[in-house]
């Protein structure tokens, strides 16, 4: 007999049952970290070999149970339907088992070979449970494989056991739920299979009764309408008779069922040690008065790692980027411009800088918010920011990704992968950039001191700080109440205990969140700002080069015959190269399209020269400042320019300097944000709507400010 | 609920201090916050242990050997005896 090959197991379980760190230990570092198609849930997926059996890991969402009410619980029954693994294998919280084989029993709905790993089993024991897994086995009709899953115990005898299922094919024992529902489920059962209409392959007819029973929306949409209304009035008929609907009595039996089995299997002295410790630290960390300044410290903890220990490497980073471009520019002579060197320095290095500069931040991001994950703390500061979160119609874990926008909105949308909830994941991810990140503050730098004396110079750049903080919650609570409407989330949320995250799991979360930035986000950065480059690069004008190469060679001319000062003499070469950037950048595309949205950026107060700045800003806000150098003849320039300054203020008033910074607050977000709200929402669909929204938004507000600022100005 | 007889027992959960034991006799609300509520192990007939109700701050109820955070909102729809 030939032995299977492939098998395919999916991991289920309750959040906080230790799900993870089974999965982990079943396939090592062998993991590929991806989102489920068109949804921002994390999809894993790892490989094991047994002898010559290859084992197939998806690790499913965490979920409590299968309903059609959450992404993740129909992602979890859609794999299990639709992806046929072979084996299901439940991670239970041995230690709490009877709210975890609520979900377990649903499996065996599924009718899927199923394994049970009753994990934390030595919590368990030590709270006084003693499970007579064998006896339970029998009565659930799968097989029980104890783990504990942060020492690896148990993982050889769940291999085993996952093999053996896969062969034998063993079905587990299924609910029943009383005379009354029985019957109605077997009409609905029969009159499914009558129809034909159903691929029963995929999915099992007494399944599909029993939820049609509980009014399952998912399922409602699947079979044929007679069916859908033959199910409307089985469940009217259940719920005359029980006074209640059917979904309450089936939950209720399949407790019923559960206690029942544990009755015979489980012994319990009723000791309650594992909570003790948690009540006690819960008691200080969600103190009435306590709790903010707590949460405040480690949300300052979660910053400081992020850009205090993360920024100095981003900056070495950066020097080395430097570094390499500018020994990379020294392969060609002086003087010359070539376009190979030209996309070597400025497009690819610059753009891999950019996908790289972002790492140790997100690293150290990640670590720390491992941290506050697998500690158990994450569920408190949820519940300790939900009052105020509520209010503007978002959930209390938003505000770790928001307040992470202060420093970049990269990590920041990264950190919405904590909130469960769709809506509030897509809402947040919208509203992070609108949190003014660490690369607007050099545009504010370099015009804030060129227009606002220094006693205003703070108010000023509080108040664009202001303004976006403002904006972001205005718009939050906009898209709650439109795109994203629905019943607010009812608030319950398990507190699991605390425990002591081990370093192991710690790294592998920091790496998988990490490698998933690098490899999907990279690429579309990588590409982006390439194709900035060409754009502020290309059309190049004919004849430049030429032109200017003799411009230069007079004045070096002129220098040795006028014996002029060397250092003069520099200084009016690079001032002809200066020139020679801007009139390129002029006639490159970016330059036309400035030209081109002049009439368009005019309500704003702009002229051309500040719409290519903008346009080259999208590659990173920052960018806009190197830009108005270029524009203004005085090359490369840093926010520390008091030249560039001074040409602002000949060409600008103090209100446009404002408006400046306004758009750039408000408008299109980086490229870098771009790629990664892309990645992260799954689909351009949002990315573009974040693009265009902000940017509309920008253009309104800026306009508005413009014209009556200087409605006022005139009148005043 | 006009129909209903309400015993001088039943009262929502919002009115168990903190420390007693109590069991679940009704709850009220949509069907997708009583599966969810099931999810959790709250059903009728689950004995609950009311953790934390100081009137600021979580409301912590233990069900079934977990901790569960609830709203106010769900906590007050949810009777007990």
């Amino acid at each position: 007999m030939a032995e299977r090959k492939v098998i395919t197991v999916a991991i289920a379980g309750n959040p906080n049952a230790g799900k993870t760190t089974i999965f982990n230990h079943l396939t090592g570092a062998r993991q590929h970290v991806g989102n489920y198609p068109g949804v921002t849930v994390e999809k894993k997926e790892g490989l094991l070999r047994r002898g010559d059996i290859e084992i197939r890991v998806i690790d499913l969402p965490g979920t409590y149970s299968l309903t059609a009410y959450s992404v993740e619980e129909l992602i979890a029954r859609n794999v299990v339907l639709e992806e046929k693994p072979d084996v299901v294998v439940d991670v239970v919280d041995a230690s709490n088992l009877e709210r975890n084989l609520y979900l377990a029993v649903q499996f065996m709905e599924l009718g899927v070979p199923l394994v049970l790993a009753f994990n934390m089993s030595d919590i368990a024991r030590a709270r006084g449970m003693e499970i007579d897994t064998q006896k339970l086995s029998r009565l659930l009709g799968c097989p029980i494989v104890s783990t504990v899953g942060h020492r690896g115990l148990g993982i050889n005898a769940l291999v085993e056991a996952i093999v053996k299922a896969s062969r034998e094919s063993m079905r587990p024992v299924q609910v029943r739920y009383g005379h009354e529902i029985e019957t109605e489920i077997k009409k609905l059962q029969d009159a499914i299979m009558a129809s034909g209409l159903v691929n029963l392959n995929k999915y099992p007819a007494r399944w599909l009764a029993v939820k049609l029973l509980e009014g399952d929306s998912d399922v409602l949409a699947k079979v044929p309408g007679p069916i859908a209304a033959a199910s409307q009035g089985a469940r009217n008929r259940i719920e005359n008779f029980f006074g209640d609907p059917p979904e309450v009595i089936i939950a209720e039996q399949r407790y019923g069922f559960i206690s029942g089995a544990c009755q015979q299997c489980v012994r319990r002295a009723n000791v309650e040690a594992r909570h003790n410790l948690s009540d006690r630290i819960d008691s200080i960390v969600t103190h009435r008065v306590l709790a903010i300044p707590i949460f405040l410290a480690f949300m300052y903890g979660v910053f400081y790692f992020t850009f205090a220990l993360g920024d100095p490497l981003a900056d070495l980073g950066g020097s080395f980027f430097a570094l390499l471009a500018k020994s990379i520019s020294n392969l060609w002579p002086p003087g010359v411009h070539s376009s190979l060197q030209s996309l070597i320095v400025d497009g690819i290095i610059a753009g891999v800088g950019n996908v790289l500069v972002f790492m140790p931040n997100i690293l150290f991001l990640f670590l720390a918010i491992a941290v506050l994950e697998d500690s158990g703390y994450m569920a408190r500061a949820a519940f300790i920011m939900d009052k105020v979160m509520h209010r503007i119609g978002l959930h209390g874990k938003s505000f770790i990704p928001l307040l992470l926008g202060f420093g970049c909105t990269i990590p920041a949308i990264m950190a919405t992968r904590t909130l469960e909830n769709r809506r509030d994941r897509l809402t947040t991810i919208l509203v992070a950039p609108l949190m003014s990140c660490g690369a607007r503050l050099p545009i504010y730098a370099l015009i804030i001191p060129a227009f606002f004396p220094r006693n205003w110079q703070a108010p000023v750049l509080w108040s664009i700080y202001l303004i976006g903080i403002i904006l972001a919650v205005v718009s939050a609570k906009l898209l709650r109440s439109t795109l994203f409407r629905g019943e607010a989330e009812p608030f319950v949320m398990e507190l699991p205990p605390y425990r002591l995250p081990t370093l192991k799991s710690l790294l592998l979360h920091m790496w998988e969140r990490s490698a998933l930035y690098l490899r999907k986000a990279g690429t579309i950065i990588l590409g982006l700002s390439v194709l900035l480059w060409a754009m502020s690069s290309y059309p190049e004008k004919p004849g430049l080069e030429q032109r200017y190469a003799a411009e230069v060679s007079r004045v070096k001319k002129e220098c040795v015959v006028k014996q002029l000062d060397p250092e003069e003499c520099q200084r009016k070469v690079a001032e002809l190269e200066h020139s020679r950037q801007s009139e390129a950048l002029e006639y490159s595309l970016a330059g036309r399209v400035g030209r081109a949205l002049e009439p368009l950026v005019r309500p704003m107060g702009f002229d051309w020269r500040i719409a290519t700045a903008l346009v080259g800003a999208t590659a990173a806000k920052e960018v806009f400042v190197a830009q108005m150098g270029i524009m203004y003849s005085i090359g490369e320039s840093d926010e520390e320019s008091e030249e560039l300054r001074t040409r602002l203020r000949e060409n600008y008033s103090a209100l446009v300097g404002f408006c400046i910074m306004l758009f750039c607050l408000i408008s299109a977000p980086c490229v870098a944000t771009i790629a990664v709200t892309r990645q992260e929402s799954g689909s351009w669909k949002w990315a573009v709507f974040q693009f265009t929204g902000l940017t509309l938004l920008a253009y309104v507000i800026t306009t508005v400010v413009y014209q009556v600022g200087r409605a006022l100005v005139a009148g005043g | 609920m006009p129909d209903e007889k309400t015993q001088p027992a039943l009262r929502s959960l919002l009115s168990v201090p903190a420390g007693q034991q109590v069991r679940v006799v009704r709850i009220d609300g949509g069907r997708a916050m009583r599966s969810r509520l099931a999810a959790m192990g709250l059903v009728r007939g689950a004995e609950v242990e009311v953790v934390r109700n100081s009137g600021h701050g979580p409301f912590i109820v233990s069900v079934k050997g977990s901790r569960i955070i609830l709203g106010k909102g769900m906590a007050s729809r949810v009777y007990v005896e």
